[in-house]
């Protein structure tokens, strides 16, 4: 059984579909939610729908300043991250020849950068405390590519790096760093599709439907949790069996 | 002892939980105290938070006994 009781969380990206879902269910398992997102009134609307043990916290993550500053307000608003969920991302999608500098460069600047700089942030007082908990959001295509993303996809792989060698260097504080790589999830992004294009992407999902965000979340509650102590340095893939590694 | 001694001291006995007497102004973090590199930056971000100095990268790499880095920090808060 999973319990998240008396744990301080901050999820970055939680007005979005992924994010809302892991705010809503660590905050169902007891946890206090620091709700960062860009649009201030969708966070005042999942913080009041909630109730109590919610802090909201909208920060532009292109702005590093800003960054920085979502560290330390979190730190000090939730007396404490115990638990950061780097799960904010955009996308900038265009064929690798037709790519702008603009494209690249915002897409790694919001998916990894603003990852790094915040961890870097909340890493220290965990590293105090000799004990925390990091799990980072990738995607499916950080591992296998993905044509029209190498933006995209370069700072999705990134994250897994960045996870590993993290991993590996504050292990020993107590502090374990682990990735959860999504494939098709139910969302605004994917609402957009055609039906064929839907078609296309569900045959070849071996169970033959999308993903929801409440799997998402179950899986980032787990690693979140004491019951995965010994899990560290990981990328956990919730696909319905797209790919398998 | 001097008072910037006596508190480089206690804070390196309570990082690295080692007995105080083996933390002579001689001793070296790593070979005499058992520090790891991750240890010795964690030391360094502690002192420049207990005595209110920046020590940068180049100057940590100078610090690897206690004497070290009490001389260091007496000359930056003199």
């Amino acid at each position: 059984m999973i319990d998240l009781s008396g744990k301080k969380a901050l999820i970055t990206g939680a007005s979005g579909g992924i994010g809302e879902a892991i705010a809503r269910k660590f905050h169902a398992l007891g946890a206090t939610v620091g709700l960062h997102g860009t649009r201030a009134e969708k966070l005042e609307q999942i913080a009041s729908d909630l109730g109590e043990r919610t802090v909201v916290l909208p920060a532009n993550l292109s702005d590093r300043e800003a960054v920085t500053q979502l560290g330390k307000d979190a730190e000090a608003k939730l007396q404490g991250v115990d638990i950061l969920v780097n799960n904010a991302g955009i996308t900038k999608d265009g064929l690798f020849i037709r790519m702008k500098d603009d494209d690249w460069d915002q897409v790694l600047e919001i998916d990894l950068t603003a990852t790094f700089r915040l961890t870097r942030e909340l890493t220290q007082p965990m590293m105090k405390r000799r004990a925390g908990r990091i799990v980072n959001i990738t995607s499916i295509v950080g591992v296998t590519g993905n044509p029209g993303q190498v933006n995209y996809c370069a700072a999705k792989a990134g994250m897994i790096g960045f996870t590993k060698s993290l991993a590996q260097e504050i292990a020993s504080r107590g502090i374990t760093v682990n990735a959860i790589a999504p494939g098709f999830i139910e969302s605004a992004m994917t609402d957009k599709l055609n039906d064929k294009q839907r078609e296309g992407i569900l045959s070849s999902i071996p169970m033959k439907r999308m993903g929801t965000g409440e799997e998402i979340a179950s899986m980032t509650a787990f690693l979140a949790s004491d019951a995965a102590g010994y899990v560290t340095g990981q990328t956990l893939h919730v696909n319905g069996g797209m790919a398998m590694f | 002892m001097s008072d910037t001694a006596e508190r480089v001291k206690k804070i390196v006995v309570e990082h690295l939980g080692v007995e105080e007497e083996k933390v002579t102004m001689e001793a070296s973090f790593i070979d005499d105290l058992g520090a790891d590199s991750l240890d010795t930056v964690e030391l360094v971000m502690a002192f420049e938070e207990e005595f209110g100095v920046e020590i940068p990268d180049d100057a940590a790499e100078t610090i690897l006994t206690v004497g070290d880095a009490v001389r260091y920090i007496e000359k930056q808060t003199a």
